[in-house]
C-alpha cells in the first residue's frame, strides 16, 4: 500500500488510483470538473491543481493536475500551497469569463457542480470586462434542455454520450474558445441514456425538461429513495415531489446495480404518476355513507362477504401487496397476472438462477467481463442499463494491452488512444437488428428454434452431457463454433438472454451454454432478464398464471381481485373477458385507468411507487425497498393498505392483524425460505438516528409555512410516516442515512450530484455500510441444470416479440415526453420474409396470428433472417398477442409508396 | 563554411530531382545503412552526434529514438512534421522546396533505426508548392527502390505518405498531430504515454521535424564527429537561421551552431532598415521570450542561459518604430485563434490576454491591466496547461513585460497607442465565427 | 453522391490509413476541392461514405479552419496575418481588400467571386507581407500590387 503525504500528514492509500480520486477519498475537498468517477480522467479543465514535490528537501514544488498523477509511494504533495491555490481559483476565473452568471434562472443553481467549485475556490470578484461570446441553443428532443452559454467545456458530456454511451450524435465542434457542444444540427438526441447528460454536465448546459415543466429546486422537493418501476433492473432512484407533483428522477448510486447512470426510460417515465389518467377516488357501484374512504369501501363490499375471493397479482407490484393478496385469496386462488408463456419463462428463469450453478451477476460484475454473449434478447429495449454495462465490459479485452503498456485503467484519453477501435468478443443471437450489433464481434439472426438449435450445440461442444437439440446447418455450425472459440478463450464470460424473447426454447439452450462454461470456468456469470420491475419477485411465489381460471370449475363465481394490473396487456381480450366474466364481483386496485379497471365495479385508487413503499425483486434476484416519497392526497391508499381493508370489510382472516408495512414484510419473510433475507433490505420504522428520524426534505426547504397558505394559514400537522425510519419535514438527523435510505445527496460544500463521493467508502466503490438490497438468489447446486430442448418444427412464419425502450413498457409510455418517443405500431419483416416483392417498407399487411386479424405497415429489418417476422410488444394501440406465433393468412393491402 | 544541409540547393530554387541528388552522393547514406548497419548502429551514430531536434524543444534525437519499445506492437510510424506554422519560422520550408529528397532519405534511415513500416510526411496545407514537390520526390524514391518492399535488396519494407493538413497551428504540437493524422480534432494528448509508446494508431511512433531529418543523412555519411565538430559550441551541427522584420536582408542561412544574434542580424541580414533601431528579438519564432542583447549565441544552451529558447532559430526582429504591445497583441491574437480549446487556461486566458492587449493598443487601458497580465503569464506556465501551447505563448508576453513594461504603462496612462493612427481592427470583438466559415453555432454578435 | 472522381481520390487516402474513419479529413479536403465547400449534404454524403456518423464527422470538420461548412466565393484569400507580416504593414492590405473589394474577413463579394479570410503565417516571413489566392502564393506584397493580382481571378 502506498504511503503518500498531503500536506505534511502520511496517510496509506489504495495503489493504481489517480491523487485526485484519492484525495476525494480521503476526505479532502479537491474542486474538479472533467474528471468523473466513471469516465476517468482527461486533464482537460486544469482544476485539480495540486503541488507535488520531488522529495522531502523540495520546497518549491510544481503544480499538477491531481487527475492525470497516479499515487506513488513516498509521493509528497499540498492542496493547501498557495501557488495551487491562487490557480485553482484562477481556473474558475477563467471559466467564468464567458459563463452568463445567470444562476437565479437557471435550472442546476442549488445543485450545480459549478457553484459548489466556484464558492470553494474562493472566487468572489469578476476581473473579466470584455464581452462573453454567445451561443445559440439547440432542440434535443422532448427530454432535455440546452443552454450553451453555461457551458464551461469540461468535455464531460461528449465524454459519456459518445465515449460511455456509444451514442452518435453529440459532439464537440469549432475549436478554441468557440467549442460547442451539442448536435451537428437541431434534433432530438437518439442515445437512450441521453438523460445522464444532465448529471453529468457540472452546470447548468443539459437540464431535464420533464422537470423544467414543473420546476423545483432540490431544496425544495421532498425525495426519498425510491427503485425505478419501468423495468427489471431495478435501478435505484431519487424521487422527488413538490406540492403533491412528483418533479425529478435522478440517479440515486448503488455500485452493484446502476452506478452513476439511469436510462432514459426510468429517468423520464415518471410523469406516469402525475397524468390525468390517474385513478385517484376509488370508484364505487353503490351509494354509501361513510366517514373515510375506508369506510365507503367497507360498506360498499359488505355485499362480497362470504363469496369466494381469488386474487391476480402483479409483476409491476411489490411483493408485499402481493403477498397480501395472496393470504386474502388464500391457498389456491392466488394468480400470476402474466400470461401463460411469460408464467413459465419467469418460472423457468427463477429456477434457472436457484437451481444451477451459474451465479446470477449484478451490472457491475457484468462491466467486469470480457466476453459477452448475448441470446434472443435486445437488452437496450428490455433492460436498458444492462447494454450500457455490456458496451463498458467490451473495453476490457483490449485494455489488457493499454495496462501492459503502463497506461493505467483511469487515464481514458490514453486509454482509448492505445486501445483505438479494439473491443472485446460479443455475440448476439437474435432474431433481428438490435442496438448493440454496431459493438459485436459477430451477430447471428435467427428463428427462436434455430437460436435454441445453436445454443444447445455450443454446450453440448462444450460439455457431453448438454443435450444437442437438433442438427445444424453449415452456418449454424459456423457460429457454434465461434461462440465455443470466444468462450474458451474468456476471462469471465458472461451469458445473457432472459424472458423478452418469449421462447422457453432459447432461454433454455442459453441456460445450457451458460452451465456448460461454467464447467470450463468458475468465472462464468449468467444474467436474465424479466418484463417487468418484479417479475422475479412475483415468479417466486406460489400460484398459476391467471388464465387458467378458464378451466376451472366454471360454477365457483365470487369475487375477483385484481392488484396493479391491467390484463389486457396480458391475455388476448376474449380471455379476459371470459375470465372477469366468471366472477360477481370484479375489484381493481391500481394507480391509472386501463381496459381492466374500467370494466371493474369497484376500483380503488393505488399509490404509484412515489406514494407508497415496497420490495422489488430485480432480475439479478436482488430484493430492493422503495420509500413513499410524499403521502397521497384523497383517496390514494398504497396497494397493501387497500388489501388489507378489504381483507377486513370481507371478513378475510389473514394471520395478522397486520397493520403496518413492517409487519408485513415479517410475515413475507416468515412465509418462504427464499424472502426470509427481505426482513433486512431496509430499518424498520421504528429506526432513528440518535433519535431521530431521516429528513425527506433537505434543511433549505423553503416555504413551509406559506405552501398551503391559500387554503388555512395555520400551518398543518405534517404527516407522520408508520411505515418508514424517514420523516415527512425537514426535521431530523443531518448525519448521513444507511446507505438504502438515503433521500438525497447533500454535503456541505457539495449540494450537486458530486456529493455522492461523501457518500461512499471511497469514490466509485460501494455506499458506505453495503450498496443498498439483497440477493434472494444463489445458485444451490453443484451439478449442471441442463434442460432438454425440443426441436420444433418450425412455422412457415414465425411472429417474434419486439421491445421498445420508449413504447413496450405499460406506466412509461404514459409520460408525455416518452410517449413522444414511441413509435407507431407495426410489423417488422426480413426482405426475404414475405417475398421480395411484396415487403416492401411502408407496404400495409394483413395478417392472421391465433386466429385474430391485424393490419400493419411493414417495417422492413434487413437483419431479418427468413420467415421471420417480428411485432412490437405493448405499444398502446397494440393488442395482447402471444408470441412467438405462427402467422398464417398474409395478404397486401397496399403498397408501399 | 560546411552546409551539409543546403549546400547542394538550386540557386533558382527548384527542388533537386532524384538524379541531381544522387549526382551529389544523395541516398548513398542509406546505401551505407542498409548494407551492414543494424538499426542499433544507426541509433548509435545518431545519440553520439548529438544532434538536438529543430522542431523547437531541442530533445536529443538518438535518445528519443531509443525509448520506442523494441518488443513493442507493430506497425510502428515514423512521423516527419512539416507543419511549420510558427509565427514567423520558414525554415522548412526550404528544404521541403529545394531538397525534398534529403528528407526522404533521412525520413528511411529513421524509420529504418526504430523498425517503423509506415512513414507519414505530416505536412500543413498552405504549402502548396512543397506538397506536389514532396509527392514527386516519394514517387521518384518508390520508382528508385528506396521505398516499398525490400528496399535496395535489405529485406527492409516502408511506405511513405504524404498528409496535408487542413490548417490549424496546434497540429504541429506532436500529438496533436498524431490525432490530425488519425482524422480525429487535433486535441494534443496527456504525456506519458509518450507516442514512443503509443502513438499514432496506438503504436510506437516517433515524430520529428524536417529540418532534424534532414541532418541525419550527412551524420551516417560523415559520423557523429564530425556532425558535432560542425558547431562553434556544445551543440552540434549546422542550424538554418532566418530573420524577419525591419532588416535589410530578411532570409535564411544554414550556419554554423552558436553563431550569435549579432551576426544574424548584423551581417546575414544586413542589420537594420534604415532609420529603424533594434529593440529585441523573438530568437525562434513566436513561442520565444524575447532577447534585447544580440550577444547571445544561437544555440539552445546559451540563449536559455539568456532567459529565453532557441526554439526554431528563425529571428523576429522587433525595431524603435514598432509598437512592443502591438507587436504582442499580435502574437495573443495568434494564440487565442489557434488554442485547440481543450484545456481552460488556455482556451479561456490567452482570448483574455488578448482583449486587454487590444483595449491597450484602442487607448482603453486600466489600471491593474499589467497586474492582469501578470498573472496570466505565471498561471499559463509549464505544465499548468495540459501542452507545451500555452506556456509558447506566455514568452513574449512575459518578457514584453519585463523589457518594455514603460511602453504597457504609456498604453495605460496615455489612453492611447503611441504608435497606432487607427484602432486596432480585431474581428475576435465583433463575434467569434466570422473569420472561420465553420459553424451556425454561434450567435452574431457578442453581448 | 460523389462522383467518380471524388471516390477515387477518397479511397486512395483511404488506404493510406488502417481504417475508413481515418480519412476523414483528407476525404473533406477531396470533396471541398471539387465543390468548394462542405455543405451539409456534402457532409452526410462523406459520413456515410466513411461510415461514420455525421456528428462525428462534423465535429472534425469545424475543428480545421480550411474546412469551409459555408459557402465561399470562387476565389479564397488567405492573407496572413500573423508577427512578421504585421511588422511590415499586413494591415494595409487589409485595408485596400476591404476598400477595393468591399469585403472584411469572412466575408464574400457579391459577386461570389472572393472570399477574404485570415490565415496564420504563411512560412515566408522574409518575404513578408504575404497572402494566398487558392493555391498561389504571392510574397511583398504592396498595397498597390493588389489590383492587378486579383485581376488574375475571374
Ligand atoms: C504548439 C506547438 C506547435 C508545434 N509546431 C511544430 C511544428 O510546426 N513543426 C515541428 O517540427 N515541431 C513543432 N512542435 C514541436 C513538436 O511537438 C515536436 O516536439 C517536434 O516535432 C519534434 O521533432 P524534433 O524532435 O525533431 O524537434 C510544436 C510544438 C508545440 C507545443
Ligand atoms: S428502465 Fe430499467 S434500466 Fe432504465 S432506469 Fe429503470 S430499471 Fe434502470
Ligand atoms: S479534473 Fe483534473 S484536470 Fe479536470
Amino acid at each position: 500500500m502506498p504511503r503518500i503525504h498531503i500536506d505534511h500528514r502520511e496517510y496509506d492509500v489504495r495503489p493504481g488510483r489517480n491523487l485526485l480520486e484519492t484525495c476525494l477519498s480521503l476526505g479532502f475537498d479537491l474542486p474538479y470538473f472533467c474528471w468523473h468517477p466513471a469516465l476517468g480522467s482527461v486533464g482537460a479543465c486544469r482544476q485539480c491543481a495540486v503541488k507535488a514535490f520531488a522529495n522531502a528537501e523540495d520546497t518549491n514544488g510544481k503544480l499538477v493536475m491531481a487527475c492525470m498523477e497516479s499515487v506513488a509511494d513516498g509521493q509528497r504533495i499540498s492542496i493547501r500551497d498557495p501557488q495551487a491555490v491562487e490557480f485553482r481559483e484562477n481556473v474558475i476565473g477563467w471559466l467564468m469569463t464567458n459563463h452568463p452568471h445567470d444562476c437565479a434562472v437557471c435550472d442546476e443553481g442549488g445543485s450545480c457542480h459549478l457553484q459548489d467549485m466556484t464558492v470553494m475556490t474562493g472566487h468572489a470578484y469578476r476581473k473579466f470586462r470584455f464581452n462573453k461570446r454567445t451561443y445559440r441553443n439547440q432542440y434535443l428532443g422532448p427530454f432535455l434542455n440546452h443552454e450553451m452559454n453555461r457551458c464551461i467545456q469540461c468535455y464531460r458530456c461528449v465524454r459519456f454520450y459518445k465515449d460511455y454511451a456509444g451514442g452518435h450524435d453529440l459532439d464537440a465542434f469549432a475549436s478554441a474558445n468557440r467549442v460547442y457542444f451539442g448536435r451537428s444540427d437541431d434534433g432530438v438526441l437518439e442515445n437512450e441514456f441521453s438523460g445522464n447528460l444532465a448529471e453529468v454536465c457540472p452546470t447548468g448546459v443539459f437540464t431535464d425538461k420533464t422537470l423544467k415543466q414543473h420546476y423545483t429546486r432540490k431544496w425544495d422537493l421532498t425525495s426519498a429513495p425510491s427503485v425505478c418501476v419501468h423495468c427489471s433492473v431495478g435501478c435505484n432512484t431519487l424521487a422527488g415531489e413538490r406540492y403533491g407533483s412528483l418533479r425529478l428522477i435522478s440517479n440515486r448510486y448503488n455500485g452493484s446495480v446502476n452506478g452513476y447512470f439511469l436510462c432514459d426510460r426510468g429517468r423520464f417515465g415518471y410523469e406516469f404518476v402525475n397524468v390525468s389518467s390517474r385513478i385517484r377516488e376509488p370508484r364505487i357501484p353503490v351509494n354509501t355513507q361513510g366517514e373515510s374512504w375506508e369506510e365507503h369501501v367497507h360498506k360498499a363490499t359488505e355485499v362480497f362477504r362470504g363469496t369466494r375471493i381469488v386474487g391476480i397479482g402483479s409483476p409491476r407490484a411489490s411483493l408485499e401487496a402481493n403477498f397480501v393478496l395472496s393470504r386474502i385469496a388464500g391457498r389456491g386462488n392466488f394468480y400470476h397476472g402474466v400470461s401463460s408463456s411469460e408464467f413459465e419463462l419467469s418460472k423457468t428463469a427463477s429456477q434457472i438462477l436457484a437451481k444451477g450453478t451459474v451465479p446470477s451477476l449484478s451490472l457491475k460484475d457484468v462491466e467486469k467481463c470480457d466476453v459477452v454473449v448475448i441470446w434472443g434478447e435486445d437488452v437496450t429495449n428490455t433492460a436498458p442499463m444492462l447494454a450500457l454495462a455490456v458496451r463498458q465490459a467490451l473495453r476490457n479485452r483490449p485494455m489488457e494491452k493499454s495496462i501492459a503498456a503502463n497506461i493505467p485503467p483511469w487515464n481514458d484519453a490514453a486509454t482509448r488512444e492505445r486501445v483505438q477501435q479494439e473491443r472485446g468478443p460479443l455475440v448476439i443471437g437474435s432474431y433481428g437488428t438490435t442496438r448493440l450489433d454496431e459493438v459485436a464481434s459477430m451477430t447471428f439472426r435467427a428463428s427462436p428454434g434455430a437460436l435454441s438449435r445453436v445454443g444447445c450445440a455450443v454446450a453440448n461442444q462444450l460439455d457431453d452431457a448438454a443435450p444437442l437439440a437438433g442438427t445444424l446447418d453449415e452456418e449454424e455450425q459456423a457460429v457454434a463454433n465461434e461462440i465455443v472459440r470466444v468462450l474458451r478463450s474468456a476471462r469471465r464470460p458472461v451469458i445473457i438472454s432472459g424472458v423478452s424473447s418469449g421462447s422457453m426454447e432459447v432461454l433454455q439452450s442459453a441456460a445450457n451454454m451458460a452451465e456448460a462454461v461454467r464447467r470450463h470456468n468458475a468465472d462464468t456469470g449468467l444474467v436474465l432478464t424479466f418484463p417487468a420491475c418484479n417479475s422475479l419477485g412475483l415468479a417466486l411465489m406460489e400460484g398459476r398464471p391467471f388464465a387458467e381460471l378458464l378451466h376451472e370449475e366454471q360454477d365457483r363465481r365470487g369475487t375477483l381481485i385484481i392488484l396493479e394490473n391491467d390484463l389486457y396487456r396480458h391475455a388476448d381480450p376474449r380471455t379476459v373477458q371470459k375470465i372477469v366474466a366468471l366472477f360477481d364481483h370484479v375489484i381493481v386496485i391500481d394507480h391509472t385507468w386501463h381496459e381492466t379497471a374500467r370494466n371493474a365495479q369497484l376500483v380503488l385508487p393505488a399509490g404509484t411507487f412515489a406514494e407508497s413503499e415496497g420490495t422489488f425483486v430485480n432480475n439479478e434476484g436482488r430484493a430492493q425497498r422503495y420509500f413513499q416519497v410524499y403521502e397521497p392526497v384523497n383517496g390514494i391508499r398504497e396497494s397493501w393498505r387497500w388489501l388489507l381493508t378489504l381483507g377486513n370489510a370481507l371478513g378475510v382472516s389473514q394471520k395478522g392483524p397486520w397493520n403496518s408495512h413492517d409487519e408485513i414484510v415479517r410475515a413475507l419473510a416468515a412465509s418462504a425460505d427464499v424472502f426470509e433475507p427481505v426482513m433486512r433490505v431496509a430499518p424498520s420504522a421504528n429506526y432513528r438516528i440518535y433519535g431521530q428520524r431521516i429528513p425527506r426534505q433537505p434543511h433549505r426547504y423553503s416555504g413551509r409555512t406559506a405552501m398551503s397558505a391559500n387554503r388555512s394559514v395555520s400551518e398543518g400537522k405534517p404527516p407522520e410516516d408508520r411505515d418508514a425510519p424517514l420523516s415527512y419535514t425537514m426535521e431530523g438527523t443531518r448525519l448521513p442515512p444507511p446507505s438504502v435510505a438515503i433521500p438525497f445527496f447533500w454535503w456541505p460544500g457539495w449540494n450537486s450530484v458530486q456529493s455522492v463521493a461523501k457518500y461512499q467508502d471511497e469514490v466509485g466503490g460501494p455506499l458506505r455500510g453495503g450498496d443498498p438490497g439483497i440477493r434472494l438468489l444463489e445458485p444451490t447446486s453443484k451439478a449442471p441444470l441442463y434442460f432438454s430442448v425440443s426441436a420444433q418444427k418450425p412455422p412457415e412464419v414465425i411472429v417474434v416479440p419486439l421491445h421498445h425502450i420508449f413504447g413496450s413498457e405499460e406506466l412509461s409510455v404514459l409520460a408525455p415526453a416518452i410517449a413522444e418517443r414511441c413509435p407507431k405500431p407495426y410489423l417488422a419483416a426480413g426482405p426475404m420474409t414475405f417475398g421480395m416483392h411484396t415487403a416492401d417498407h411502408g407496404a400495409v399487411m394483413r395478417l392472421e396470428i391465433h386466429g385474430r386479424m391485424l393490419t400493419l405497415p411493414v417495417v422492413v429489418d434487413p437483419a431479418m433472417p427468413k420467415g421471420v417476422a417480428g411485432l412490437p410488444v405493448g405499444l398502446p394501440g397494440m393488442e395482447y398477442f402471444e408470441l412467438p406465433a405462427s402467422a398464417s393468412v398474409i395478404m397486401q393491402l397496399q403498397n408501399a409508396e | 563554411m560546411e552546409k551539409p544541409l543546403t549546400q547542394h540547393i538550386r540557386a533558382d530554387g527548384k527542388p533537386l530531382s532524384l538524379n541531381e541528388y544522387e549526382r551529389v552522393g544523395g541516398y548513398s547514406a542509406l546505401r551505407k545503412v542498409l548494407s551492414g548497419m543494424t538499426p542499433g548502429d544507426v541509433l548509435n551514430v545518431v545519440k553520439d552526434s548529438n544532434l538536438r531536434g529543430r522542431g523547437g524543444a531541442g530533445f536529443p534525437t538518438g535518445l528519443k529514438w531509443s525509448f520506442v519499445p523494441q518488443d513493442g506492437p507493430r506497425p510502428r510510424y515514423l512521423i516527419c512534421n512539416a507543419d511549420e506554422m510558427e509565427p514567423g519560422t520558414f525554415k522548412d520550408r526550404l528544404l521541403l522546396e529545394c531538397t525534398p529528397h534529403q528528407l526522404i532519405e533521412g525520413m528511411i534511415i529513421a524509420a529504418f533505426a526504430i523498425g517503423a513500416d509506415v512513414s507519414y510526411v505530416f505536412l500543413r496545407w498552405a504549402y502548396r508548392e512543397a506538397a506536389r514537390i514532396i509527392n514527386v520526390a516519394i514517387h521518384e524514391a518508390q520508382e528508385a527502390g528506396y521505398l516499398g518492399r525490400n528496399i535496395l535488396g535489405s529485406g527492409y519494407d516502408l511506405a511513405m505518405h504524404l498528409h496535408t493538413g487542413a490548417g490549424r497551428y496546434i497540429c504541429g504540437e506532436e500529438t496533436a498531430l498524431l490525432n490530425s493524422l488519425e482524422g480525429k480534432r487535433a486535441i494534443p494528448r496527456a504525456k506519458p504515454p509518450f507516442p514512443q509508446v503509443s502513438g499514432l494508431f496506438g503504436k510506437p511512433t516517433i515524430v520529428n521535424n524536417v529540418e532534424t531529418l534532414c541532418c541525419i543523412p550527412p551524420i551516417i555519411t560523415h559520423g557523429a564527429e564530425w556532425f558535432r565538430k560542425l558547431s562553434l559550441t556544445s551543440d552540434a551541427g549546422t542550424k538554418i537561421y532566418g530573420v524577419s522584420g525591419k532588416v535589410k536582408k530578411p532570409g535564411a542561412w544554414e550556419l554554423p551552431m552558436g553563431v550569435s544574434l549579432r551576426e544574424l542580424i548584423e551581417e546575414y541580414a544586413g542589420g537594420m532598415l534604415d532609420g529603424h533601431k533594434f529593440r529585441g528579438a523573438l530568437p525562434g519564432g513566436a513561442s520565444t521570450d524575447f532577447l534585447v542583447e544580440l550577444d547571445v549565441k544561437m544555440d539552445y544552451s546559451s540563449v536559455a542561459a539568456a532567459g529565453s529558447r532557441l526554439g526554431t532559430g528563425t529571428v523576429v526582429v522587433l525595431d524603435d518604430r514598432t509598437c512592443p504591445v502591438g507587436f504582442v497583441r499580435n502574437l495573443e491574437q495568434f494564440f487565442a485563434q489557434e488554442s485547440c480549446g481543450f484545456c481552460t487556461p488556455c482556451r479561456e486566458g490567452i482570448p483574455w490576454i488578448r482583449n486587454i492587449l487590444t483595449a491597450m493598443e484602442n487607448g482603453e487601458g486600466m489600471p491593474g491591466d499589467i497586474d492582469l497580465l501578470e498573472r496570466h503569464a505565471r498561471g499559463l506556465g509549464p505544465g499548468h496547461t495540459f501542452c507545451a501551447f500555452a506556456p509558447g505563448a506566455m514568452e513574449p508576453l512575459q518578457s514584453a513585460l519585463r523589457f518594455f513594461r514603460d511602453d504597457f504603462i504609456r498604453h495605460i496612462e496615455e489612453h492611447t497607442c503611441p504608435w497606432r493612427e487607427h484602432p486596432v481592427n480585431d474581428h475576435n470583438s465583433r463575434g467569434f465565427v466570422v473569420p472561420h466559415l465553420q459553424t451556425n453555432y454561434h450567435a452574431a454578435d457578442t453581448h | 453522391m460523389l462522383t467518380r472522381e471524388e471516390i477515387l481520390e477518397i479511397d486512395r487516402a483511404i488506404s493510406a490509413v488502417p481504417y475508413r474513419k481515418a480519412a476523414c479529413i483528407e476525404a473533406l479536403k477531396v470533396v471541398q476541392t471539387h465543390r468548394g465547400w462542405i455543405s451539409d449534404e456534402s457532409l452526410r454524403t462523406v459520413a456515410g461514405y466513411l461510415e461514420m456518423s455525421v456528428d462525428d464527422l462534423d465535429s472534425v470538420a469545424t475543428f480545421y479552419n480550411l474546412i469551409f461548412r459555408k459557402p465561399v466565393g470562387r476565389h479564397v484569400i488567405l492573407l496572413c496575418d500573423s508577427i512578421s507580416c504585421w511588422v511590415m504593414g499586413y494591415e494595409q492590405l487589409r485595408e485596400r481588400l476591404r476598400d477595393h473589394l468591399g469585403i472584411d474577413y469572412g466575408e464574400t463579394t457579391a459577386d461570389g467571386r472572393y472570399t477574404l479570410l485570415p490565415n496564420p503565417c504563411l512560412g515566408t516571413c522574409d518575404c513578408a507581407p504575404a497572402l494566398m489566392i487558392d493555391n498561389d502564393l504571392y510574397r511583398k506584397v504592396t498595397p498597390e500590387m493588389l489590383e492587378s493580382i486579383l485581376s488574375k481571378y475571374l
